[in-house]
């Protein structure tokens, strides 16, 4: 619905240009355009509403500088007070005690169970801890043997009783193997539950007393809607919960759940899980999930991925030749290449802000470049390095190399032309902060 | 860890290559962008409802006429039922616009409006329900994101028309998730149905194959084929649950007769952006909705039955074999405003 919040921000404060401040009266509708945005973002209605009256407060007689829109200056009231709220104590992840007990809990569908196997994997390779997983999901079919699947995969061994239904005694003796085994963390996989199944949340509430677990973590998932409050608070009465975990966020949802169970239960949200593989189990960062949140799009894990996949001696070098003005074909060869390296090319669109919402109904193919790089390879490599240089017969020659027409030549030679332009405007810009870097 | 300095310089990178090829891309896709633009219902069912329904009663108790803040009660009992916004407001309009033609409405005949509106949300797109002639394998391609609920919807399917003196066979075409094809075929036990598998890792759209095969071969009734959970921003999983489909098709043409979308209730407004993809993928034709017997109200329905003419054919309010119901749209509807 809200393709650009600031977009929309920017065009609603055109008005009060020359008011010089933020007023009530100039910002009713601001405040209603953000408050939809939340809701649009499945945050509570109710939070939502109360957080706009925050925002109010907070925006009501800034003054307006020059140097900064007031839409961007609202924008980054919202998205400050968001991540602060969202953030906060950042509360370490406590895994005392001999062995250090892990209860997961949450719904079902929650990805409780991958989460298991997750921390197992975080635990043992990233901490240098010995964990055990448990198996105390007996109801679901096959929830045993999926946890053993996953400790095979991630090397962690997993106590289960196939015949015993009392998940209070299993919890125990695996915490009794445990220590025999030397363990020194112990990873509890429950069964999903709802919060009004009196009988199942007396049962996590037993195992919670019996274990005494250091941890105990609410696993939600973060597509969730207006209903995230009411479980969260359901279980967090019952349990008394750690930490929150942000499920499936590899997914496109906004996310506004995470503002919502935070607001609620005051708990941290200690991890958020993106992915089937097991070693995608990540920090929670406030910054970004209020961006995503405000569907401002996730430049910083854009960043990220790029890094990942960024060679740093490449990235200097390319680095350099943007600085000169001098980006060339070669180098957008080599970039593309880069690009299909990351991944699947519609979602590394996605990250990019402001493109979310306008790639969802294009049919971005993955061979989408195929047609430039095969542009491209027909030229000489002097033509590559020396763009300026390729004039019409040679561009002739081109279109026949690569069995194009001498239209699409002539139609990548225009928007290259554009690219390069855009960076020579670049480089007259001030090095962009980057959201959520750590300094 | 890398430095800060260096960090900086690779983000500032990066920024200018993702501008770059955002602008390129543009340029690239513009005119597809441009064409783009222009164009016993009863245990679970009732915690749904009440749910629903004490909010709007509450909005309008003690009134007698419809104003202004009945109507904002209303749209706030919509949002909080996971409705979303552009639903909300369509159902709003259309009741304020009929509140101003009849200048007076009491909140007696509210009820009534309302259930009109929503009636026509859901009743308008509602397909022709069954085929005169059921072809012979039926087949059911079970689909959805991760975790909502399919497996267990196949196995509740397969038991109640196996009750309804079908033959029924399973297809195990989620060969991904650790574990999946055991739970598929205990369900199948459950059922007392055959089930068609392949070890783990296998090529889904083989498994799905094999099954459409041994369905045609066994002469089964019905096939239900299911299929690992998949986040629809993926395209290449979303590519690989259209190759699926194509397989089932190769062996028997016309094929699946149904592919069902599995959203969980408890879902916000990403359960639209589920249907859209999913769709473009494989064509959905019903949509099943889990997890009822939650506090979650499961007002999505409304949205992507305004949105995208989807049916639901089905809604899952347990754990146990038989807790799924038909979809009734009259029941559903007349049951939320007794
Ligand atoms: N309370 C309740 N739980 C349900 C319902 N339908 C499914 N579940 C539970 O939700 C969990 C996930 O169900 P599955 O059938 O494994 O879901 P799935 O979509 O096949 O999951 P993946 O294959 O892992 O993507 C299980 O614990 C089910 O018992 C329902 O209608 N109500
Ligand atoms: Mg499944």
């Amino acid at each position: 619905m809200f393709n650009n919040l600031t977009d929309k921000l920017e065009s609603a404060f055109k008005n009060i240009k020359g008011e010089g401040r933020i007023n009530e009266l100039n910002i009713a509708n601001t405040l209603k355009d953000i408050r939809r945005a939340l809701i649009d973002a499945d945050v509570n209605y109710k939070i939502a509403k109360e957080f706009t009256d925050k925002v109010k407060e907070k925006a009501v007689g800034e003054k307006v500088l020059n140097a900064i829109s007031p839409g961007q200056l609202m924008v980054k009231i919202v998205k400050d007070e968001l991540a602060s709220l969202m953030g906060g104590t950042q509360a370490a992840f406590s895994i005392s005690g001999k062995p250090a007990i892990i209860l997961i809990a949450g719904l079902q569908g929650s990805g409780k169970t991958t989460l298991s196997g997750k921390l197992a994997y975080f635990l043992k390779n990233k901490k240098g801890k010995n964990p055990l997983l448990v198996a105390a999901d007996v109801y679901r079919p096959a929830a045993i043997n999926q946890l053993h699947v996953l400790g095979e995969q991630v090397g962690v061994d997993v106590y289960s009783e196939s015949d015993n239904k009392d998940v209070v005694l299993i919890a125990q003796n695996a915490i009794a193997e445990a220590k025999k085994l030397n363990k020194n963390v112990v990873i509890i996989d429950t069964a999903g539950r709802l919060a009004i199944d009196e009988e199942m949340m007396t049962e996590v509430a037993h195992i919670k007393e019996a274990v005494n677990p250091s941890e105990i973590l609410f696993v939600v998932d973060s597509m969730t809607g207006q209903d995230a409050v009411n479980t969260a608070k359901a279980f967090n009465d019952r349990l008394d919960f750690t930490g929150v975990v942000l499920t499936k966020l590899d997914g496109d949802t906004r996310g506004g759940a995470a503002l919502s169970i935070k607001y609620t239960v005051e708990k941290p949200i200690k991890f958020v899980s993106n992915g089937e593989k097991m070693e995608m189990l990540d920090e929670f960062y406030p910054e970004r999930m209020a961006q995503r949140i405000l569907g401002m799009g996730d430049i910083t894990s854009l960043v990220e991925k790029a890094q990942e996949n960024y060679d740093e001696e490449q990235a200097k070098k390319l680095e350099k030749k943007i600085r000169r003005n001098q980006f060339d074909f070669q180098d957008f060869l080599e970039q593309l290449q880069q690009i299909k390296k990351m991944g699947n090319l519609k979602d590394i669109m996605g990250m990019i802000p402001g493109m979310g919402k306008a790639i969802k109904d294009v049919d971005i193919k993955d061979d989408a470049f195929k047609g430039i790089e095969a542009i491209i390879k027909s030229m000489t490599p002097f033509e590559r390095a020396n763009p300026d240089i390729i004039t019409q017969s040679r561009r002739q020659r081109l279109a026949r190399g690569s069995g194009k027409d001498i239209s699409e030549i002539n139609a990548l030679m225009k928007q290259f032309d554009q690219m390069r332009q855009m960076m020579k405007n670049m480089n007259k810009m001030p090095i962009p902060k980057m959201p959520g870097f750590k300094r | 860890m890398k430095s800060c300095s260096e960090h900086t310089g690779t983000a500032f990178v990066f920024l200018k290559y993702s501008i770059t090829i955002y602008s390129y891309s543009m340029g690239l896709f513009g005119k597809i962008f441009g064409k783009k633009e222009k164009e016993s219902l009863e245990k679970g069912m009732e915690k749904t409802r009440t749910g629903f329904l004490s909010k709007i009663t509450k909005a309008i108790a003690g009134k007698s006429t419809v104003d202004e803040e009945v109507l904002d009660e209303l749209e706030t009992a919509l949002i909080a039922a996971d409705v979303g916004l552009d639903t909300t407001i369509h159902i709003i309009n259309q009741v304020e616009k009929r509140v101003k033609e009849d200048k007076y409405v009491s909140t007696s005949e509210l009820n009534t409006l309302l259930k009109d509106e929503i009636a026509q949300l859901l009743v308008d797109h509602s397909k022709a329900d069954e085929p005169a002639s059921i072809p012979k394998p039926y087949v059911i391609l079970v689909v959805g994101v991760n975790g909502v609920g399919k497996t267990t919807t196949i196995g509740k399917l397969a038991y109640q028309f196996k009750q309804a003196g079908k033959s029924v066979m399973l297809g195990a075409a989620d060969t991904f998730r650790a574990a999946a094809v055991d739970q598929l075929t205990i369900w199948s036990e459950r059922a007392g149905v055959p089930i068609i598998k392949q070890p783990m890792g296998s090529d889904p759209a083989a498994v799905a194959f094999d099954a459409a095969k041994s369905a045609v071969a066994k002469d089964i009734d019905v096939l239900l084929i299911d299929t690992a959970g998949r986040l629809q921003n993926k395209q290449h999983l979303m590519d690989e649950l259209s190759k699926i489909k194509r397989s089932i098709t190769k062996v028997i043409p016309g094929a699946p007769h149904e592919v069902m979308l599995v959203l969980d209730g408890s879902t916000g407004q990403n359960a639209l952006e589920q249907a859209r993809q999913f769709t473009a993928a494989t064509d959905v034709s019903a949509l099943v909705i889990t997890k009822l017997d939650g506090t979650a109200k499961g007002g999505v329905v409304l949205a992507i039955a305004h949105q995208f003419q989807i049916p639901v054919k089905y809604i899952g309010v347990g754990e146990k074999i038989d807790e799924l119901l038909s979809f009734d749209k009259k029941a559903f509807v007349d049951t939320l405003f007794e």
